[in-house]
């Protein structure tokens, strides 16, 4: 099996660690925009809400899944799911925003108004990921 | 803006963002060790009711928005549209109750035309129960929805947590965060002064204009006994045939008018003594620039 490119892949785990690295976007302190570095800064979370609003699509997958499984069998969930990878799949460029239409749809996105089509919308962002880095980390070199 | 909490190689999500809580809990702290305090956000505290009567729900609310000890709007609109028949009273921080609800409204118009019904009040309340559990009460916005449906007259209260009641009267009014100096006596604005009116006087079934008065006397209860509800009475009656919005239904609250003119006439204090200290300035430059004003 090819595992280059395995790691953009794995969506599925959010890692918990990691939260505030003190490291901006060359890789040292930036303590200009995140304050002086400290051990308690990148192990807690800044508010009550940030950790489960990080893994809240994640958990309710879980639960919606676990529950399907147990009312109709592991093939229902088995089929979800690959139909989730396979419209995830469909996507522009990395640096470039998808409209993700079938995802969506498959989801019921397209039917709800929620706090991530208002606020801090990808689309309407004033800047852009350095698109060679992006590219790099989704084909694995970097 | 760009989320740098996020790894540059990642692609953003939309939603909250959490970058500056750290640095806002810093700025609190420090603050607060000089004296100064941080900006509160502006809350409805509120007096906000809703009844059931004969033929459908009456909602009312005050038209008073405070900042702190501040009265920051004097008539604003605290009864917010959800569906033609479904409106929604909001107390709490006015910008959470706005947004929540005009976030409320959008869905269940997306809502009503996937199933191709119109909406019931109980969709309006699951969903935003679930919105504001999700939150854990950090959107603070208290709710009465009311509304009449296919299935009903319906009356539901929702609280910043995320729990539900469904009576046939209800108050409520802005959940104090902070300790004020100035201590309140309830807990919750309003509510209670408009509460004691409703189970003073309130009967099942009552018709439309007694129905009317007894809001409007709750929510007068609620403006003359807390100070964070003041101007009018804003009214809506929403019933099978239709909704009646009655903004400004009654101003109880109005300002006393002056009895007498109390100017002083000019010349009414003395001119004791007067000195006049000429300033000489020499002109040292003088340039002109002509405009281009083609």
């Amino acid at each position: 099996m090819n595992t280059r490119g395995l790691r953009s892949q794995l969506k599925d785990s959010v890692p918990v660690a990691g939260l505030c690295t003190q490291a901006g976007s060359y890789g040292v302190q930036d303590p200009l925009r995140k304050g002086f570095s400290s051990v308690k800064n990148e192990l807690l979370p800044s508010h009550p809400l940030e950790l489960s609003e990080k893994n809240f699509h994640l958990n309710q997958d879980k639960m919606n899944f676990s529950t399907l499984r147990n009312i109709q069998g592991l093939h229902a969930p088995l089929k979800l799911q690959m139909e989730y990878r396979a419209t995830r799949q469909i996507q522009r460029l990395p640096f470039l925003q998808s409209s993700n239409i079938a995802l969506d749809t498959l989801r019921g996105n397209d039917e709800s108004i929620g706090f991530e089509d208002v606020l801090n919308d990808p689309a309407q962002s004033e800047v852009m990921g350095d698109p060679h880095m992006m590219m790099e980390y989704k084909l694995g070199l970097l | 803006m760009m989320n740098i909490d996020q790894r540059p190689c990642e692609s953003q999500r939309g939603g909250f963002s959490f970058e500056n809580s750290r640095r806002n809990a810093m700025l609190e702290e420090n603050l607060s060790k000089l004296g100064y305090s941080a900006p509160k956000a502006r809350k409805t505290g509120t007096t906000i009711a809703g009844i059931m009567y004969k033929d459908g729900v009456i909602l009312g609310a005050d038209t008073r928005a405070t900042d702190d000890m501040v009265v920051a709007d004097k008539n604003c609109m605290k009864i917010h549209y959800i569906a033609p028949n479904i409106y929604c009273c909001g107390a709490g921080v006015a910008a959470d109750a706005e947004i929540t609800t005009q976030m409320m409204a959008s869905n269940v118009e997306l809502h009503s035309l996937s199933t191709g019904r119109p909406p019931m009040v109980v969709t309006v309340t699951r969903q935003l129960k679930q919105l504001l559990f999700r939150y854990q009460g950090h959107i603070g916005s208290s709710l009465i929805v009311g509304g009449v449906d296919a299935t009903g007259t319906h009356l539901y209260s929702i609280y910043p947590h995320g729990s539900t009641d469904k009576l046939p009267y209800l108050t409520m009014g802005a959940a104090l965060h902070s300790v004020f100096s100035l201590s309140l006596s309830t807990d919750r604005s309003g509510a209670a002064a408009a509460m004691s009116v409703f189970e003073d006087r309130y009967k099942p079934n009552m018709e439309l204009k007694e129905a009317k008065t007894l809001v409007r006397d709750a929510i007068a209860a609620g403006i003359f006994c807390d100070l964070g509800s003041g101007s009018n009475v804003d009214l809506c009656v929403i019933t099978k045939a239709g909704v009646e919005y009655l903004r400004g239904y009654d101003q109880p609250a109005q300002k006393g008018r002056k009895q007498g003119e109390y100017k002083y006439k000019p010349g009414t204090t003395a001119v004791l003594t007067k000195t006049v200290t000429p300033l000489s300035l020499d002109l040292v430059e003088e340039a002109v620039h002509l405009m281009d004003t083609k």
